[in-house]
Parts: C-alpha cells; sequence; structure tokens
C-alpha cells in the first residue's frame, strides 16, 4: 500500500462477507461490495435481493451476522443511523423526510440548528450557509423557499444537501429517480456526477436499467441475497444486466403488436373534477378508449391523473361533463355499479386502495366480489369457493406465497401487485384501469404485468393505462395522452412517439406552442389536442 | 428443538404464543403492582407490623372468593355477564376502526329502558316480560349507539367525541327517571317498581340467571356476524383499511352507523342483564363501570370476540373475589381497579414492553390502539 495511487484508490467503504439471516431465509449471503471514493456505484437488484438489508446494515439498523464493514480501510461497528451519519454514510430515502411546512434551510439545519443564542435561532446566518453549500455543489437554492412549494426534483436537492451539511462522504441514494421526468433526472444525475468529481462516494439503488448504465461507474448485482455479478457500463448492456438480475433471460420490451382497436368503450367529455381541497384539478379533459387499445395517459405525478381516473371509477364525485361507458351515461356511477359493468382498477397505491395488507390473499382475492356468488350465498360467505378462486387466481398469476390463507401484507410488493392483478384482471371486463401498475416493482414482475396488459388488449379490452413512468407509457400505449395541469395537452401515437418531446410536454404542458404539439398525423381523432 | 414436532403444531403454539403473549404477561405484571401496592400501603398504616406475605394472603382470599366454591364461581359468572356482553360492544368497534368509549352510555340506557318496559310488563306472562323487557335493554342501547354513528357519518364527528357526551347525558337521563317518572311514590328514596315476572330466571344456584346464556349466545352471534358473513367482511374491511373498503364498493359511512348501534346494543344488553338478572329494579345509584370496564375487557381480548369470554371472566373474577379479599386480608376492593388499570397500562405500551423483555414471537401491537388514536377519514394533505 505504497503506492500512492493505490492509497487514492483504496475503497472509501468497503463490506465484505456481510451475512444476515432471518428465519427461513438468509437476505444478504456473504455480500462483498466496495464503493471507491469519487465513484458512483449502482447496486442493482429486484425487490427482496437484499438491497434493503445490506442498506439497513450499513445505516446501523440491522446489525450482521457475520463480516466485517471498513471504512478507508478500518472496520467498524454502525450502532445506528446517528452513528452511521457521524461517520459520513448518509442515506437520502425514496420517500423524503422533510417537512413541509418548514423553509428548505429549518429542513437542512433539522437537528442541528444554528443559534444565534441559547434560545433563539440564526436565521440569517443559517440561510447564509446553506446558499453558499448550494452554490458550491452547483445548485442555487433559495434557503428561505417552503419545502412543499418545490418541485418533487427540488425536494430531493434539499435532501441531498441535508446530507452534505452533515459532511457525507458516502451518500447512498434509495431509488432516487422514480418520482422524476426524464429532464430532472438528467439535472439530479449531472448534481451527482459533481459530487462525485469532488470526491464523494456515491450508492446509487435502482433497478432502472438505462439509468444504472448511464450514471454508474460501476454496478453490483445481486440476486436472493448473493452478488452474482460485477460490472462496467461500457462493457454490458440491459439485456446482459437483466439477465443477472432476474436470473433468467428477459424481454425487456413486451412484444405488443397491432392493436386493432373496435367500437368505443369509454368516452369522458368535457370532465371536471376538484381535489379534496376543492381547486379544480381535472378540467375539461376529453378522452376515448377503445375496446382493443391502450391509451395511456402521461403526466408528472400531481397533474389530476388521480382525480381523473377516480372520476371514471366512481369514487370521485364529478363536477362537470359527461362519462360514458359502451354508450351508457355513467357519470353518477359508483365503484360497486362500475365493477358490475365490467369495470376493473388496479390502483396506484396498493396498500391504501388495492389491499387490504392484515386479510388473507384470499380474503383479498374476494376484495370486490365478496358479495355475490359463488363467494356467498345471502349473507353467509363461502369459504370453500373463495379458496379454490383463491387459489387457482395466484397459481394462474404466479403470486408467490406459501399459500392463500396467510396475510397479503407479508408478501414482497411484486407479488401483492400480482395479487391485485390477478384480482383484477381474471374476469370478463369492458374497461381495465391501470394506475401506475409497476411503480415500485421488479423488472420480472413489470414485464409480467405488461405482458398480461396486452393479453387483455389483445382480447379486446379497452385499457386505460395512467403513469408517471414514462417509459412505461411510452413501451406498451397504443396511444398517449399527455396530462399537464389537469388537462389533456396534447396525444401521440404511441409507436412514433419520441420520448423528449412528450417529456418536455409533461413538464410544461408545450405552453410556448400554439398548436397540437406533437399529435402526429397518426393521432386519432377525437381527442387530439384537448387543451382549453 | 425436537425434531419430532410437527410443524403445524409448532406454529399453531407459536399463534397462540404470539396473540397470548402480551395479555398474560400484562396480566401477570398487572398483579405484581397490585402486590407493590399492598406492601406500600402496609407502611402507611400506623401500629401495623409489616406482613411480607400479605399480597399472597389476599391474592389467595381473592381465588378463593372467585373460584373456591360452586357458589362462587356462580358469582363470578354473574360478574361477568355484563363484562362480556359490554367487551363485545366495544370489541365490535374496534373491529369496524371505531373507538366505542360510549359503552357506558349504552349501557346505562339500555338499563333504564329493560327497567321501564320491565316494570311496566312486571303482571305479564313471565316469557313475554322477559323478552320485551330485554329486547327493550337492546333497542335502547342501539339507539344511543346509532346517535355517535349518524353523527360521525353525516358530519364527521368524532365517534370518541361524541360518546362521552353522551354518557353524561345518559348519567342525568337516569337520574332523572329514576327520580321522577320511574319513583315508586311515597318512597323515601328515588327507586324504581320491581321488574316482577319480568326478572331473569335463575338457572344455577341462587344467583346465576339468564344472562349467562344470553353472554354466551352473543358472543357467537358476533363471532358468526364477523367472520362467516358479508356484513361481517365488510365491517372488518372499514376497520383495517377505510379506502379500500370504498374502493371495493362498500359503504363505509352505513357501516359506521350500523356497527355503532350493534355497539350500544350489546352495551345495551349488558344492561338489561343487571337490572332484570340482579338487581330487578333502579336506583339512582346504578350505574357500576361496567362500560368503561369493558374497554379492558375488549383490549385484553385482542378484540376477539371469543377472547371476551377469558378476559371477561378474569376481570368478573376478581369483582367477585374481592369480597373476600377485603374479610380475609382487608384489602379494599379498589385495589382490583389498580391492577385492572396497570393491566391495561402493560397492554397499550405493548410495543415498549416486548422489546425490553427481548420477547421474541410475541407481537406487542395490540391492533386496536392505532383506532384509539387514529381519526378516521382522510388526510387533510393528498
Amino acid at each position: 500500500m505504497t503506492d500512492p495511487v493505490e492509497l487514492v484508490r483504496a475503497p472509501a467503504l468497503e463490506m465484505s462477507g456481510i451475512t444476515k439471516r432471518y428465519p427461513g431465509v438468509v437476505a444478504n449471503d456473504h455480500i462483498d461490495l466496495e464503493v471507491r471514493p469519487g465513484e458512483i456505484h449502482a447496486l442493482l437488484g429486484e425487490n427482496g435481493a437484499g438491497k434493503t438489508t445490506l442498506m439497513n446494515i450499513l445505516y446501523g439498523l440491522a446489525r450482521p451476522d457475520e463480516g466485517v464493514i471498513r471504512l478507508d480501510g478500518k472496520p467498524v461497528q454502525i450502532s445506528g443511523p446517528s452513528d452511521a451519519i457521524a461517520r459520513g454514510i448518509n442515506m437520502v430515502h425514496q420517500h423524503f423526510m422533510l417537512v413541509p411546512v418548514f423553509t428548505v434551510a429549518e429542513n437542512i439545519l433539522l437537528g442541528d440548528e444554528t443559534m444565534a443564542n441559547p434560545i433563539f435561532l440564526d436565521r440569517k446566518e443559517s440561510s447564509r450557509r446553506i446558499r453558499e453549500l448550494g452554490s458550491r455543489f452547483g445548485f442555487e437554492i433559495d434557503p428561505d423557499a417552503k419545502v412543499g412549494s418545490l418541485s418533487v426534483g427540488w425536494q430531493q436537492r434539499v435532501e441531498i444537501l441535508k446530507a452534505l451539511y452533515r459532511n457525507a462522504r458516502i451518500l447512498v441514494l434509495d431509488e432516487p429517480t422514480a418520482v422524476l421526468t426524464p429532464q430532472e433526472t438528467e439535472e439530479i444525475f449531472d448534481v451527482l456526477r459533481k459530487l462525485a468529481a469532488q470526491g464523494h462516494s456515491i450508492l446509487f439503488i435502482s433497478h432502472k436499467l438505462y439509468e444504472v448504465l448511464e450514471i454508474a461507474d460501476r454496478i453490483t448485482i445481486i440476486r436472493r441475497g448473493k452478488v452474482v455479478g460485477e460490472r462496467i457500463p461500457a462493457k454490458t448492456d440491459e439485456a446482459d444486466l437483466a439477465e443477472l438480475m432476474v436470473g433468467r433471460a428477459v424481454e425487456l420490451t413486451v412484444e405488443r403488436g397491432e392493436s386493432h382497436p373496435a367500437g368505443s368503450i369509454l368516452k369522458v367529455t368535457d370532465l371536471d373534477v376538484t381535489d379534496d381541497r376543492g381547486n379544480a384539478a381535472v378540467r375539461g379533459v376529453d378522452l376515448e378508449v377503445r375496446a382493443g387499445e391502450i391509451l395511456g395517459v402521461a403526466g408528472v405525478a400531481g397533474n389530476g391523473q388521480d382525480e381523473l381516473v377516480e372520476a371514471i371509477i366512481g369514487l370521485r364525485k364529478v363536477a362537470g361533463g359527461r362519462i360514458e361507458l359502451a354508450g351508457k351515461d355513467v357519470t353518477a356511477n359508483t365503484p360497486r355499479t362500475m365493477n358490475e359493468a365490467g369495470v376493473a382498477y388496479v390502483p396506484a397505491d396498493r396498500h391504501r386502495f388495492g389491499l387490504v395488507l392484515p386479510f388473507t390473499l384470499a380474503d383479498n382475492m374476494v376484495l370486490t366480489s365478496y358479495y355475490r356468488p359463488p363467494f356467498a350465498h345471502g349473507v353467509l360467505r363461502d369459504f370453500a369457493a373463495i379458496d379454490e378462486a383463491a387459489s387457482a387466481g395466484i397459481a394462474k398469476y404466479d403470486v408467490r406465497a406459501p399459500s392463500p390463507n396467510v396475510p397479503a401484507g407479508t408478501l414482497s410488493g411484486g407479488n401483492q401487485q400480482k395479487l391485485v392483478v390477478a384480482r383484477e384482471f381474471d374476469r370478463d371486463l369492458k374497461l381495465l384501469i391501470l394506475d401506475q401498475p409497476t411503480r415500485g416493482l421488479d423488472v420480472g414482475s413489470i414485464e409480467f404485468i405488461h405482458r398480461q396488459a396486452i393479453r387483455m388488449r389483445n382480447e379486446g379490452t379497452a385499457i386505460l393505462l395512467v403513469s408517471a413512468e414514462l417509459d412505461e407509457v411510452l413501451e406498451i400505449s397504443d396511444r398517449i395522452a399527455i396530462m399537464y395541469r389537469g388537462a389533456i395537452v396534447a396525444t401521440v401515437d404511441g409507436r412514433t412517439a419520441d420520448k423528449n418531446e412528450v417529456g418536455l410536454l409533461m413538464a410544461t404542458g408545450g405552453a410556448s406552442r400554439e398548436d397540437d404539439g406533437p399529435a402526429g398525423p397518426t393521432g386519432p381523432a377525437g381527442v387530439a389536442g384537448a387543451t382549453r | 428443538m425436537t425434531s419430532s414436532t410437527a410443524p403445524a403444531e409448532r406454529s399453531v403454539r407459536s399463534r397462540i404464543w404470539r396473540t397470548a403473549g402480551l395479555p398474560i404477561l400484562s396480566i401477570l405484571l398487572g398483579l405484581l403492582v397490585g402486590a407493590v401496592v399492598i406492601l406500600g400501603s402496609e407502611l402507611l398504616l400506623p401500629d401495623h407490623t409489616f406482613d411480607w406475605t400479605l399480597p399472597i394472603t389476599a391474592y389467595r382470599a381473592l381465588i378463593q372468593g372467585s373460584i373456591g366454591s360452586v357458589n362462587s364461581i356462580i358469582n363470578t359468572l354473574v360478574e361477568t355477564v355484563p363484562l362480556v356482553l359490554a367487551g363485545l360492544s366495544v370489541a365490535l368497534g374496534f373491529k369496524a376502526g371505531l373507538f366505542n368509549i360510549g359503552a357506558q352510555g349504552q349501557f346505562l340506557i339500555g338499563a333504564l329502558g329493560a327497567v321501564t318496559v320491565g316494570v311496566a310488563m312486571a303482571g305479564q306472562p313471565p316469557i313475554l316480560a322477559i323478552s320485551v323487557a330485554t329486547l327493550a335493554g337492546f333497542l335502547a342501547g342501539a339507539a344511543w349507539g346509532f346517535i355517535p354513528g349518524i353523527l360521525k357519518a353525516v358530519s364527521g364527528a368524532h365517534e370518541v367525541v361524541t360518546t362521552i357526551m353522551l354518557n353524561y347525558i345518559a348519567i342525568s337521563v337516569l337520574a332523572w327517571a329514576v327520580s321522577g317518572p320511574l319513583k315508586v311514590p311515597g318512597s323515601p328514596s328515588p327507586i324504581t317498581h320491581d321488574v316482577g315476572n319480568a326478572a331473569l330466571p335463575i338457572l344455577v344456584g341462587s344467583t346465576g340467571h339468564l344472562g349467562i346464556l344470553i353472554a354466551l349466545g352473543m358472543v357467537a352471534a358476533v363471532s358468526w356476524l364477523l367472520f362467516r358473513t358479508t356484513l361481517g367482511f365488510e365491517i372488518r374491511t372499514v376497520g383495517a383499511n377505510p379506502d379500500a373498503a370504498r374502493y371495493a364498493g362498500m359503504r363505509p359511512k352505513r357501516l359506521i352507523v350500523l356497527t355503532m348501534s350493534a355497539c350500544g346494543a350489546l352495551a345495551g344488553l349488558a344492561g338489561a342483564c343487571i337490572v332484570l338478572g340482579v338487581t330487578h329494579s333502579m336506583t339512582s345509584a346504578f350505574g357500576t363501570t361496567v362500560g368503561f370496564d369493558a374497554i379492558a375487557v375488549a383490549l385484553l381480548a385482542r378484540s376477539n370476540p371469543v377472547g371476551v369470554i377469558f378476559s371477561g371472566l378474569l376481570f368478573g373474577a376478581m369483582r367477585a373475589g374481592s369480597g373476600l379479599m377485603q374479610i380475609e386480608a382487608g384489602i379494599p376492593p379498589e385495589l382490583i381497579d389498580v391492577v385492572q388499570a396497570m393491566i391495561l397500562l402493560f397492554l397499550v405500551i405493548g410495543p415498549v414492553l416486548t422489546r425490553v423483555l427481548r420477547l421474541r414471537g410475541v407481537s406487542g401491537n395490540l391492533g386496536a390502539t392505532e383506532t384509539i388514536t387514529r381519526t378516521y377519514g382522510k388526510e387533510a394533505v393528498s
């Protein structure tokens, strides 16, 4: 270790032989991982592969059964998050740990306040320090802005600044781009590159292959608790990474084939919907989904998609306009009548809407049909029929669970979503509404759900796909409607759409554009350019 | 670990330990604190030789007085009946995500309804008088539960606030009725007439009345409702996840009104069983704390209807045995309240308890504690 180059190259963080066993499962099986100073190191793995356990061990939230953690070559015992922070390890969580009503400065200084005297905060000094910190890393941030008023991308930067303020040398980012637009993702990547150039080590956790290839210097892939490979972006590609991650060859783009749209199933005319606070969330939306096609609604989260879907499904009252299902007016519908009319809905938040986590898989399987035969006769539930249907659905949709009688909360995210899909897909449907159907899922599950959606389309179901994940919308939609501030600003053909153009429309609504934007000549009539 | 133990058997045992571990631990710790209180109280007595074994004497008398003889067992059962019924009321509320702190008020109004109709029907044939008077208690309680239910469904008023207020109103209504319209004319103290033929028949011993069977029947009925019927599935879904219930096409508001009414009916039945089975008339002093003890009963049972039998029996036994404890050890019956409160305290700090004592495989989460602290409805910020 006398070679100075070697010294510089010594890993900032080295985890070797990390093993963590939980009853019945080895979450981490002799994992080796090293991150060098100034390196962006990606940790790639499916949900349940052991990424979270490993990070919990690094952050002191779990104790490894075996193995050593070394910082700058010295073995350390990390006793808890505060200890980890004191040692320069910081984590930016997927769900931000910010107080929305506090300013940027207040959030960053929380727990480490700058005091003018023992009683009062020194606001001026705080602001100055935050401003300086921001400019040092190349982003000008207003320290006095309320965090709640910032965009998601900027909130994330506040999280990163918070870590840097605490002298983070090793920054762990857990799925940082899950909530960002393509443009915001690019911007955050620039920030990360700058940090790395200044000597910070970055551990980037993700399951998005192309991102990892773009940002990482090195990639460690784990599967079922074991390291299955280490790659350098220049010498690998998405197919290689996906195969390592899933353990088998994965088709990254599902063959969507030709769509043969038939008659109109869902017709929304001039729809207005208000949000919980009474503000207009959906403004004059017109859209149509025909049998046998997938209409994708692209938009940054919070642009009225939730309210649109809730209005269609009957969970939210309509303020104005009309909703028709196969020619019948269903504007004053309820979730029950819509369900009975052949509408299925895979909700964005499976924990809040899709599942009752303490209930068994079987109970969740009949959550929307529990009251009708064969699952109930009169007021009495028929448990034999319920179990039978649950077992069949679990087998058909490959839900990995020990039995239909375990609580849904014990399943991994991917399997929970498959359970929702099994319940919603497996009956005669006219319209299928998919709201963020693959959020937080791994490649294998995403492939599965996309494949099922395409199958449903080919069988003649009309599908409305709402997603903030632009790639998903581009991948399986036949047509794409872009939603911005409650309105559909453009509709484009799903096969010829340009990612950057759609991304720009999502971010700005195409404000500078006077025409219908990229609603190309292939955009079907009736929905294109519904800007009001 | 023996390899011969079948995994299924082991998992049943571990499931029992998981759910019953915390209640059992809380009971033991509650009794322990009770013992410390007994010892401490000795120090306050002048001219008293300190007796280390006094807690043992006291607890022995408590056990003797509750299960020591056939008669004491029957007394325990009679004490248990209202606790089980009111405990079911609170447990059913928890299952629906409602904190029915108003069991006490529903209990009082149920008792009032039963005694009013019972007195009116005192001369009718027993079968008619008993069934109509019992039904009156049931319906009066249901009406008292309906009020917070409809208030919550219509205006979102939290049931904890409304039921507490209704408890006070119930106390006042009862005092007015007993000293006014129901008072025996010319009687020196406010007391109602006897319920006569509406009194519940004695089945065993000298006090074991029909209420014992009513309580058991209600446990079976509530279990059946919750776990066998579609309505029970709806109630449990609303309790576990109101958003998912709406998504699934259920109607949470309707279910809240229905469940609160059913809670009231069960607590009302508890009141009916006391006036028709034990006191046979009502004074203005009527009003044990059955409705409040019921909260402890339900929590100790983890809101499980069958569990309510066991926790009801425990508290019933302590009530029944407290008399002998006072005679033999000189410990006032109020000690029971201390023990009961301590059990409740240990239950609700379950997560802390299981961590401090490093108990593996015991669930420290009571399941109902979220209900106690949660306000139903959508968060203000989406």
